[in-house]
């Protein structure tokens, strides 16, 4: 009986083994990585928690400096729109297109996207960070909303400086123009809806349902 | 009148207040301003225009704060990225 007890034990700790070694494995690894950053002057390594709280007070200044619609649009679609021409042109952009507006798209980390509105065209990639080399958890990178604020900021105080200092690409380098395509349309019906929404009537979605 | 400082992994962070009427407060924020915009910070002062829309100017002075703003906000400034 004894021996049937500690042969099922033994089995059993063997068939657990399998499942909770790569944890174990994995906490090993952190703590190694962790040490190693220690060693290598970084002060705190990568902290998901942090992150997250890094984040959130991003969103809550991002949303005290934009407008309404344009907190509105980043919440519900993960970027903002901003009109072009505002601060100042490019001659060369302002001779190009002849007094035609345009805008840009504004992702998070990811190139801003120059494009003609009427007609959906798309323009240029400008790829621009902000890295901060203070480096104080080890990455230069911006919390995402805290990325996106900075371009806000500098397309509205100064396009022409953020342009000047911007790598020039074709539509297309970095994020796929499909995407920006179908961006461009979600973005054109949440216009829609939400005016729709302020007028009070229902849009041809919600009367259908 | 507050200066935020936005930085990685920690979302903007208080990094001088003052009154820019008090003299003691002025020199200190002038002193920061500049030390900001030393280390390559750009700053920005959120505004809202006659319409009433939000908007942001860029400034590379003390003096260029408008009056009636209440923060600065500071960040890297831009590079070329991804070439």
């Amino acid at each position: 009986m004894t021996i049937a007890l500690c042969v099922t034990a033994i089995v059993v700790i063997a068939l657990l083994s399998d499942i909770t070694w790569p944890y174990f494995d994995r906490r090993l690894e952190a703590r190694r990585e962790r040490r190693e950053a220690r060693k290598a002057g970084v002060a705190a390594p990568y902290d998901p928690g942090r992150e997250r709280r890094a984040e959130q007070r991003a969103r809550e200044l991002l949303k005290s400096c934009v407008n309404e619609e344009e907190w509105a649009m980043y919440r519900d679609l993960g970027l903002i729109r901003v009109w072009g021409g505002q601060t100042g042109l490019p001659a060369d952009t302002s001779r190009d297109l002849r007094g035609v507006p345009y805008a840009y798209l504004i992702y998070p980390h990811k190139p801003i996207v120059a494009y003609l509105p009427q007609t959906g065209q798309l323009l240029n990639e400008y790829c621009v960070e902000f890295p901060d080399e203070t480096r104080p958890f080890g990455s230069p990178r911006l919390p995402d909303s805290d990325d996106v604020l900075a371009k806000w900021m500098a397309l509205q105080g100064d396009e022409r400086r953020l342009i000047a200092e911007a790598n020039l690409h074709l539509p297309g380098r970095q994020i796929d123009p499909r995407q920006v395509q179908r961006d461009i349309w979600r973005l054109g019906r949440w216009e829609r809806e939400r005016l729709e929404r302020r007028a009070g009537t229902p849009g041809p979605d919600r009367a259908t349902q | 009148m507050k200066f935020l400082r936005m930085r990685p992994g920690h979302g903007e962070q208080l990094i001088a207040e003052g009154d820019p009427e008090v003299a003691e407060d002025a020199e200190r924020l002038v002193e920061e301003f500049r030390r900001q915009l030393d280390q390559g910070m750009w700053a920005a002062v959120p505004v809202t225009s006659e319409t009433g829309r939000r908007e942001a100017e860029l400034v590379r002075a003390f003096e260029e704060i408008p009056s009636t703003t209440d923060r600065v906000i500071f960040f890297p400034r831009a590079a070329g990225g991804a070439a």
